[in-house]
């Protein structure tokens, strides 16, 4: 573990006194030349510089920008500065530094704005906080959107309802398109553009891993689950993130899916050109490639002639899909209206539980008390079934439904006041390191709590990021990286097949 | 009539126009700017109804100001409800008593209420200015205009109360203007310094309305995130410049 210095957690939540800077060093790397033209971004002529002309650009950028996302000009307008999101975000909680509250990283665009396109601003440019825009500026707002994982846990709050996220979004893209694009997001989208996933997993590997996958399960359980790939007619597409494929705990998650959909007797697949439920598209807030990302999914589906897509475990993912995928790549009336388009897989999973399809055995979760992180994105960006709410309730009723142990964080850290896992929104990469660890600190604090409390000694997610993002950061704060299990790895447990058998010592070995 | 008066008489016009017409603009001017994205904050309605409710909740208990500090929303709250309270007082000066809502207007509750919530107003306001020079994290957020926003209405608070506790000003004559105003039949208006001073402050405020942060008020209502309804699996949203990516490559067909 690199030596970062971490947070301290208490019993009890403690807003820090501002520390101005503290985080002014946290800078990603920013997108080479490759990167930028991979995207259809322009670049400058030397890296890290800005494009020539970038300022005219910017405002003409920002200009546009105000005049297509209603968003962006009602919330730059109506800020009354009321301080109520301040201490909201984990990332203000985690660093102290003042540019983390959410009002004063909106403020780096807004006083741009102000400046440029408001009568005060223009006038009297001192009284209503209004700078030019300068090469500094522009620094500060790639250090400090880089520090907001647009998990709008700050518009919660927000008397009204003023999103970060949308600015951010809006900043990152006007940042990019003047040569300051973020390395990470830029390196993975060209990738599921042309191969069909964030890891640039070809189809002959994929091939390869849901083989092993199925000789795995065989191995374990003695049935034989399928794992198919791009097979036409079948019923389900499921489109899930690639991590699912390959990392801990995510893939426990994707055997889960495909015993589930083993128990209920679906014809499934998943395919190799949407073999990726993620869409960075909606993190750097750029509108055509989010577009072109969902566009595959509807590529897939008409080819393989499916009559339901079905999402997997992802938080982001979920959140362009349940409320873009209709406007991106929609309409979807060659599906079959009789499901919603798309569902979640938790909402086939409890319909599921719901008709007694499925022979659970709680017990086989006996050596674990589990805890349930929200996502941001699915708490306060998506449903999972038919109510308002049903995003919390639906998860929490499937982990009861499939374990005898169950205790809730402190209600002020979960459901719609959830915390991020302090890796969301295009930050999971190793040169924000520093920020993720202190970014976690809230979500970690109330972790360790009901872990000292209640007992609890696993907490379960329904986000890739999430899930990668404790793995790194739980062993920092005193846990281990196995304490993040997927709710599907516990239906995945205590799920019983027909004619399974021949686990029974496994599982012990597991208790032990 | 004095100069004073005509002075005063053209100020309450341009106030008045101003105040219209640039809330008008801006109200324009965010609904020609499409949403291209569904963005309710989750849980959100599903039924235009909820929506109604979520408002009603918002604009009513501001529920998510008090879930986020409940310092802020005391004050914040004291100091609203009573500038309607303030404003239901002041109708009388602008209704004839001939008018129908006349008895429910100049009734004893509504003056005898309008008549206090000056004080609660007051307090309300000096609480939020505390918290911008107390509280390190508002202090570091505020801009000037922050603090004069509050000054200027403390301002107009208490000439207010100094105009109904201290120094009285020929009431029947302020009306004779304010109606003469509306039937543009102009009359002279009471010269006492601190009606003066309120009067002025407040067209001030009228003024600057439409270009500052008290754009909240009309604004609220036309933010994405609170008033959409949460149905974007049922039923297909889409910008007319999202629909013309859509009309130039085809893949949506």
């Amino acid at each position: 573990m690199a030596d970062y210095e971490i947070p301290e957690t208490h019993e009890f939540p403690i807003i820090p006194s501002i520390m101005e800077g503290a985080m002014a060093h946290s800078i990603p790397f920013v997108a080479g030349e490759e990167f930028q033209s991979d995207m259809g971004f322009p670049s400058p002529e030397e890296p890290g510089q800005l494009i020539d002309g970038w300022k005219e650009k910017f405002l003409e950028l920002m200009e546009e920008k105000l005049s297509k996302y209603r968003s962006l000009q009602v919330f730059m307008d109506i800020c009354v500065k009321c301080g109520a999101c301040t201490d909201k975000c984990h990332y203000f909680i985690g660093t102290a530094d003042p540019k983390n509250m959410p009002v004063a990283r909106q403020d780096l665009l807004r006083k741009v704005y102000r400046r440029y396109f408001t009568f005060a601003g223009k006038y009297f440019p001192k009284l209503v906080g209004a700078v030019d825009l300068t090469e500094e500026v522009i620094k500060d707002m790639y250090s400090y959107y880089h520090q907001c994982s647009e998990c709008r846990r700050c518009a919660v709050f927000c008397p009204f309802g003023i999103d970060t996220a949308e600015v951010t979004m809006a900043a990152r893209d006007m940042l990019a398109m003047i040569g300051m694009g973020q390395k990470y997001s830029n390196q993975i989208i060209p990738k599921v553009h042309k191969i069909g996933n964030n890891l640039g997993l070809p189809e002959p590997a994929l091939v390869d891993t849901l083989e092993g996958l199925e000789e795995e399960v065989e191995d374990d359980i003695e049935v034989k689950v399928r794992f198919p790939l791009d097979e036409k007619g079948a019923e389900i597409l499921l489109v899930t993130p690639s991590a699912d494929f390959f990392a801990e705990p995510h893939i426990d998650g994707l055997i889960g899916y495909a015993k589930v959909f083993h128990a209920t007797g679906v014809t499934w697949t998943l395919s190799s050109k949407a073999s990726e439920a993620a869409n960075f598209g909606l993190f750097i807030g750029n509108y055509e490639h989010m577009r072109q990302i969902s566009l595959r999914i509807r590529d897939a589906a008409k080819e393989l002639g499916v009559k339901r897509i079905i999402f997997g475990e992802c938080g982001h993912a979920w959140r362009v899909a349940y409320n873009h995928l209709n406007t991106l790549a929609g309409p979807w009336d060659f599906l079959d209206q009789n499901y919603p388009i798309p569902q979640h897989i938790l909402e086939f999973t409890k319909d599921a539980l719901d008709r007694n399809l499925l022979n659970i055995d709680k017990s086989e979760n006996d050596h674990m008390t589990l805890t349930f992180h929200d996502s941001c994105n699915i708490a306060r960006a998506s449903r999972i079934g038919e109510t308002p709410g049903s995003q919390f309730t639906t998860p929490r009723q499937v982990i009861q439904a499939v374990c005898n142990n169950y205790h809730d964080m402190a209600a002020d850290t979960t459901h719609d006041a959830t915390f991020c896992c302090g890796g969301g929104g295009g930050l999971l990469t190793d040169d924000l390191m520093e920020l993720r660890l202190k970014g976690a600190q809230p979500r970690m604090e109330s972790l360790k709590n009901v872990i000292s409390d209640h007992g609890v000694t696993h907490m379960a997610a329904i986000c890739a990021i999430c899930k990668s993002q404790f793995t790194k950061v739980l062993p920092y704060y005193g846990m281990t990286m196995d304490q993040i299990v997927s709710v599907h790895q516990l239906v995945s447990n205590a799920i019983i097949l027909e004619g399974q058998g021949g686990d029974e010592a496994e599982d012990s070995d597991e208790a032990a | 009539m004095s100069a004073l008066s005509i002075l005063y008489v053209i100020l309450f016009y341009v106030a008045m126009i101003t105040l219209v017409a640039g809330i008008t603009n801006k109200l324009l001017q965010y609904k020609r700017v499409p949403a291209p994205l569904k963005i309710a904050v989750t849980p959100a309605p599903l039924t235009k109804k909820g929506v109604v409710y979520r408002f009603f909740t918002e604009v009513v208990l501001f529920n998510s100001l008090f879930r986020a500090t409940k310092w802020t929303w005391i004050f914040s709250f004291m100091f609203h409800a009573s500038l309607l309270l303030a404003f239901f007082r002041h109708l009388r000066y602008v209704i004839s008593p001939d008018s129908f809502i006349w008895p429910l207007v100049n009734n004893m509750i509504v003056q005898s209420f309008g008549h206090y919530a000056g004080f609660a107003m007051v307090v309300g306001l000096l609480g939020l200015l505390a918290r911008r020079f107390f509280v390190d994290r508002v202090r570091y957020i505020s801009s000037i205009s922050d603090y004069l926003m509050l000054l200027l209405i403390l301002g107009i608070a208490i000439t207010g109360l100094g105009i109904a506790y201290v120094a009285h000003t020929d009431i029947v004559q302020l009306k004779a203007f304010i109606m003469g105003l509306f039937l543009f039949d102009w009359q002279n208006l009471p010269s006492d310094p601190v009606l003066l001073a309120h009067l002025t402050m407040v067209l001030f405020l009228a003024m600057i309305f439409p270009i500052s942060k008290l754009l909240h008020a009309p604004g609220l209502f036309m933010s994405p995130t609170r008033y959409q309804i949460d149905n974007p699996r049922e039923k297909r949203h889409l910008s007319p410049w999202g629909a013309e990516i859509e009309a130039k490559d085809g893949r949506n067909a």
